[in-house]
């Protein structure tokens, strides 16, 4: 006759309170193992920190003009037949109008951080709010509700945005709302497909045959199951809005200057590449490094939460 | 299926009539009109344009009167472009954008599932990881940087291997000349590849773990025919899903790459007109693409309904 | 006896996972002779079907194989794909246990058996063909020239097991491997599946390997059995050995634990405590709950789904009814519909003289503490992000909001040392347990507000029957000790009858008999009683071997079919799938023996 308990038997015999792993912790666990993740963590927490108190410490404001160095490259640049050279201080070079370039990096991060960070809480808001309605309501009414989101969807909705941003004359503010209110759509199909697989799950009905009320059952059961896609989705949302805002500064629709971005940068930096490239790579470079490190979170989290041998 | 497909077109009608009157409305609240300019016209003379494009009508006539013309087909006469009607226009650009944007979609699926079948083959071997470090960059290196880079290194610096001059040129379309398009389509494919290279592999993977093709492998199979025949179809199915925002992406690139390569395609014309006011240009280029959109999704729910019995009989 | 077919020795089959390498078979020795059916049993994870696996060349991608396989002589661990591409699906086949997913769902079943056999033959196309009807008439499927040009998802469960058989045996193999081929059936159509087997091992003198975690069904097939146990095999030899005089401790646990239909108690194990008194707590009557489906095609009507379609009965204090039938019966949704997780489509039930139709909010709360279900999944049925802690917790936190943090914490504890759980486990979370480890987490989250009134949906269906067998007792322990009344729905009889008072049988929604749990098995009067009865397999061969079969033919039909409820009273049918068809009433034959009308 087999043992009942033998695994946790010695565990047993010290009469204490066993304190289990919970999934996030297991998850946790194996996103420690990712070493692509963590780096890409670090790597943010660097470019993060540089943006939000990295322009306090620079010699320059990223809005001062320097005539005197208009189009330098930095002193290093290895390709000596450039005009001019920005000298001292001026890390990255500087701009058409002589503006120093880290300074001008830097601000952008600030300024595209914030709207893939505002742009993907509108979209949280919004999406999690809608999707776990549908869901948890079902029925005629989720059907009605995702229809319209289907209609949403067929629309090539950064024709859209471009429209709203003309029409508003780039408002700073809107176009965080108007990505946000664009990214969404993905986030709502997310949350209410977990929501339906989970409202189905037996432990739903214990909970309900327990005596837990609807209130009770949203949650205490169904957010804590949704919000690992959720966290997954959300990762993936910032490089998406950040790309989206550099998407229309490019096309010259999105932050005004003096103001700046990424997007403007890059540009800028486009339009002067052949006789300076350096204002193309300094930005291009750190936008790339940032999505990349939001993908590489993104996949690791997917990974860690959802382990199978992928 | 017939059926199905009338029933989507004529689903199609108030999602696009939404789109036109949710934009007509939206544009004309807006501050600003497409004759403002820096030298005022005397009012006279502003009255007589305003009049012949129905600009002095009310609102609400206005929106009519479009209608009107639209359900004839008739997009209108553009504002900015004179002379010249909103479709003749798009008869202008559109064969270039289609050309664009098609070949790039057709690269993009072809390099993409056969990558991404590639990469499931060898799961977790060194070749997977490399194709999915590739996609990685593919899907992270935006269109507008991998534009300008690209230009830099093959244009402006050009490249040189074993004496061939590998340079190519900077923009232009040239009526669409073979070494005018590689660059362009190159950038344009090059995220949707690594988008469909990494769904294929994993819907991919998944499927070979599946017990149907346990099952074809203890018939006796060989791999290949057990990937032809049993695995590729059902690998493909969340490849089609994806097939509708694809597009909707490479429609969005379009308008970089056009503007980065100073393409004549019909994307310009909408940041152009959008930036000028041009109204009834900027409707009727995003009818275009919103029909564009709506035909191709339906085309892919079709097609999914061909490839898996499953939903041609639950429809 | 002569060469044998396959002779295994020192086969190992080890995976490396994340979690370091597991050692699936270790050592593993047998050899399977000409048209020999050799059974092999053991419990989930035993490494029975990686064994075969290995066998055929087709572990999944981080397990490996040494040792030592040999088919009439040729190695087969190291050779190359295409060597055993020749055997593979023409010598040697085999079947698996979820017939959905092993077929391929854009193909339709003839292409797939014409596959099989024009991989194997150089048969044209036509030829392979009318082979594949031959093979398809031969495993009884019904209107085999329209199967050939179906998808699998329109085929039935039973008939999906009977295109794999077809295929697996189109090419005339020597060896046919069936992995659990009836695990995923229902009784009657197990019993049909396995009358095939037999027939073939007759007709085309294949050898066949059995895997089962099923006694019962080892028993009436096999010449030869294996016991398995976490990889080793622990005991080989001729199946009334095995059965009658087991030598191994293992083999003795496991025919132990077989709930056997005919012997509705086991030897020295907990026994079924009698009822506590006569009054009726429970009343159920004409309870009907239908869902809307809408049907296919353009002008589609919604037809009502009669999942429980007029169903009466009593319950008394402290006793257990047993509710038995086969998928489609009802028997879920009837649970559900008591406990008012469901709506009700007509019907009373009454709990206690109270009538739960009129019933206050306040009352609902009451009703809840009263009235308890443990569910069939165990790791579904827990949230995985809370501890069994706060899952035992849940329903006194909210049943009895009034109680201590400390008070709730203690009655948790109680409640899990009732049940055998190490109260030290509190904060521990279900994915770190065993399947009846959870399932006594499930029991103790129901028992712990001390209800009236039980109901087990297929409690102990997903577990292993060593484990089965602790939770039965465990559950019969729980009601001596509380008196609590109870309804155990299986669908597997056996069970049903060691566990219940009285049984009642479910037939499309509809009570076909219901009686006392001696003369339900002894004096059963409907004809698909009778059939339930006789397809549930005994661990016992001599008595397989001997038993009369009474036979339902074909599969279940669907609760959709107003006239499927007349199958068994053919005579009242109205051969028209929209009318308003006759009920089939239920008759007392003796006192507390009620049985459905029928012809």
């Amino acid at each position: 006759m087999s043992v009942p308990f033998s695994a946790a038997d010695t565990e047993a015999a010290m009469g204490d309170i066993v304190q289990g792993r919970s999934l996030w912790d297991d998850a946790l666990r194996r996103l420690m193992r990712n070493r692509a993740a963590v780096i890409s963590v670090v790597i943010l927490f660097v470019i993060a920190v540089a943006a939000v108190i990295g322009p306090y410490f620079l010699a320059y404001d990223y809005s001062f003009q320097d005539y005197t160095v208009v189009s330098c490259a930095p002193d290093w640049w290895p390709d000596t037949t450039v005009m001019c050279n920005a000298g001292g201080t001026h890390w990255f070079g500087t701009d058409s109008i002589g503006r120093d370039l880290v300074a001008r990096t830097l601000y952008g991060a600030r300024v595209s951080l914030a709207v893939g960070l505002i742009a993907t809480l509108v979209s949280l808001v919004i999406g999690v709010a809608y999707g776990a309605i549908a869901g948890y309501v079902g029925g005629r009414i989720d059907e009605l509700m995702m229809r319209f989101v289907d209609v949403l969807y067929s629309i090539p909705y950064i024709f859209l945005v471009i429209i709203l941003m003309v029409i508003f004359n780039r408002n700073f503010f809107l176009l965080f709302v108007a990505i946000g209110a664009v990214e969404w759509l993905t986030m709502a199909r997310i949350v209410r497909g977990q929501t339906l697989s989970i409202k189905q799950k037996e432990f739903i009905e214990a909970a309900r045959a327990g005596g837990v009320g609807a209130f009770g059952i949203i949650t205490r059961h169904i957010i804590p199951n949704v919000f690992g896609p959720v966290v997954v989705y959300v990762t993936l949302t910032v490089p998406a809005s950040i790309l989206a805002e550099s998407f229309l500064s490019f096309l010259g629709l999105g932050i005004q200057e003096p103001l700046t971005s990424w997007g403007v940068l890059i540009s800028d930096g486009a339009n002067q590449m052949e006789t300076a490239p350096w204002m193309l790579l300094f930005p291009a470079a750190f936008m790339t490094v940032t999505l990349f490190c939001f993908n590489f979170i993104g996949d690791g989290l997917r990974d860690a939460l959802d382990p199978k041998d992928r | 299926m017939l059926s199905y497909a009338i029933r989507r077109l004529l689903g199609a009608i108030p999602t696009l009539f939404i789109i036109v009157t949710v934009t007509f409305f939206m544009m004309r609240i807006a501050p600003g009109g497409p004759f403002d300019s820096q030298r005022r016209l005397p009012p006279e003379i502003e009255h007589n344009i305003e009049a012949a494009y129905d600009l002095d009508k009310p609102l609400y006539q206005q929106y009519f009167i479009y209608l009107g013309k639209l359900a004839h087909g008739d997009l209108g006469p553009s504002f900015k472009n004179k002379d010249f009607t909103v479709t003749e226009l798009i008869a202008d650009g559109l064969p270039v954008s289609a050309e664009l944007g098609a070949l790039a979609m057709s690269i993009a699926i072809v390099f993409g599932m056969a990558l991404g079948t590639f990469a499931a083959l060898n799961q977790n071997k060194f070749a997977d990881h490399g194709v999915m470090s590739v996609a990685m960059v593919g899907i992270t290196i935006p269109t507008f940087v991998m534009a300008p880079i690209l230009t830099l290194i093959f244009g402006v610096y050009g490249v040189e291997i074993f004496g061939y001059d590998l340079s190519l040129p900077v923009g232009g379309w040239n009526g669409g000349a073979l070494r005018n398009l590689i660059l362009p389509v190159a950038v344009l494919s090059l995220g949707p590849i690594a988008v469909i290279a990494r769904l294929t592999r994993g819907s991919m993977i998944e499927v070979l773990h599946s017990n149907y093709v346990r099952t074809a492998r203890a018939k006796g199979l060989s791999n290949t025919m057990v990937v032809m025949r049993h695995a590729l179809r059902a690998a493909v199915l969340p490849l089609i899903s994806y097939l509708g925002p694809a597009i909707a992406g490479i429609l969005t690139g379009s308008l970089i790459i056009e503007q980065i390569f100073g393409i004549p395609g019909i994307g310009r014309y909408f940041v152009q007109g959008a930036l000028n006011r041009d109204y009834t240009l900027v409707m009727g280029v995003l009818i275009y693409y919103a029909t564009f959109v709506i035909l191709l999704n339906l085309l892919a729910d079709i097609l999914y309904a061909a490839l898996d019995p499953r939903v041609r009989y639950a429809k | 006896m002569s060469s044998p077919i396959l002779e295994v020795s020192n086969l190992n089959v080890r995976f490396s996972t994340p979690d370091g390498e597991v050692h699936a078979v270790k050592d593993a020795s047998f050899t399977i002779g000409e048209s020999e059916c050799l059974g092999v049993v053991g419990e989930s994870g035993s490494g029975k079907s990686q064994m075969f696996l290995a066998t055929m060349g087709i572990l999944s991608g981080n397990g490996k194989a040494s040792g030592s396989v040999k088919y009439r002589g040729q190695e087969l661990i190291g050779a190359t794909d295409r060597q055993l591409n020749k055997l593979r699906g023409s010598k040697i086949t085999m079947i698996f246990q979820d017939p959905l997913t092993c077929l391929t769902p854009h193909m339709t079943a003839g292409a797939q058996i014409v596959e099989a056999l024009q991989v194997h033959t150089k048969l044209p196309r036509d030829e392979a063909e009318k082979r594949a009807l031959e093979m398809l008439e031969l495993v009884r499927i019904p209107e085999a020239k329209r199967r050939m040009r179906q998808y699998p998802h329109e085929l039935s469960g039973g008939m999906r097991q009977r295109v794999m058989i077809a295929m697996a045996t189109a090419c005339g193999p020597d060896l046919l491997i069936a992995d659990e081929p009836t695990t995923a059936l229902d009784v009657t159509v197990q019993a049909q599946i396995l009358e095939i087997m037999r027939d073939l091992k007759v007709e085309l003198k294949t050898a066949i390997v059995l895997i089962s975690h099923d006694m019962g069904v080892i028993a009436g097939v096999s010449d030869r059995v294996a016991v398995m146990r976490r990889g080793e095999i622990v005991e080989t030899g001729p199946v009334d050995d095995i059965f009658y005089k087991p030598r191994h401790d293992y083999t003795k646990m496991l025919l132990d634990s077989m709930p056997r239909l005919d012997r509705p108690d086991r030897d020295g194990e907990a026994r079924l405590p009698p009822p506590k008194s006569d009054q009726t707590v429970l009343e159920v009557r004409d309870l009907k709950v239908h869902f809307p489906v809408r049907g296919t095609g353009f002008f589609a009507k919604t037809k009502p789904l009669r999942a429980v379609d007029g169903v009466s009965f009593d319950l008394r204090e402290g006793e257990t009814l047993g509710i038995v039938g086969e998928s489609g019966c009802g028997k879920s949704t009837l649970a559900r519909a008591v406990l008012k997780l469901l709506p009700k489509t007509d019907g009373t039930v009454v709990w206690m003289t109270r009538d739960l139709n009129a019933i206050s909010d306040s009352d609902q709360r009451r009703l809840r503490k009263e009235l308890q279900i443990v569910f069939q999944d165990p790791l579904a049925s827990l949230d995985p992000r809370r501890t069994i802690g706060e899952s035992i917790a849940e329903p006194l936190r909210t049943l009895q909001p009034g109680l201590s943090r400390d008070a709730v914490r203690a009655k948790v504890r109680a409640t899990m040392e009732q049940v055998g759980l190490d109260p030290a486990w509190l904060n521990r979370y279900p994915h770190e347990f065993s399947g009846g480890q959870n399932q006594r987490v499930g029991i103790a989250r129901a028992m712990i507000v001390e209800p009236k009134l039980v109901i087990c949906d297929e409690a102990v269906s997903a577990l292993d029957v060593s484990i089965q067998s602790q939770i039965v007792d465990l559950i019969l322990k729980l009601q001596t000790e509380f008196g609590m009344s109870m309804l155990f729905i299986s669908h597997d009889l056996s069970v049903v009858r060691q566990i219940s008072h009285r049984v009642m049988v479910l037939y499309l929604g509809r009570i076909v008999e219901l009686a006392d749990r001696e003369t339900i098995y002894k004096d059963a009067r409907h004809p698909y009683t009778k059939a339930l009865i006789s397809a549930v397999p005994v661990p016992d061969p001599k008595f397989e071997r001997s038993k009369t079969h009474v036979k339902l033919t074909g599969d279940l039909p669907s609760p959709l079919d107003t006239r499927a409820q007349l199958n068994f009273l053919k005579s009242k049918l109205i051969d028209d799938p929209d009318a308003e068809q006759y009920r089939p009433a239920l008759i007392e034959v003796t006192p507390g023996h009620y049985v459905a009308e029928h012809d």
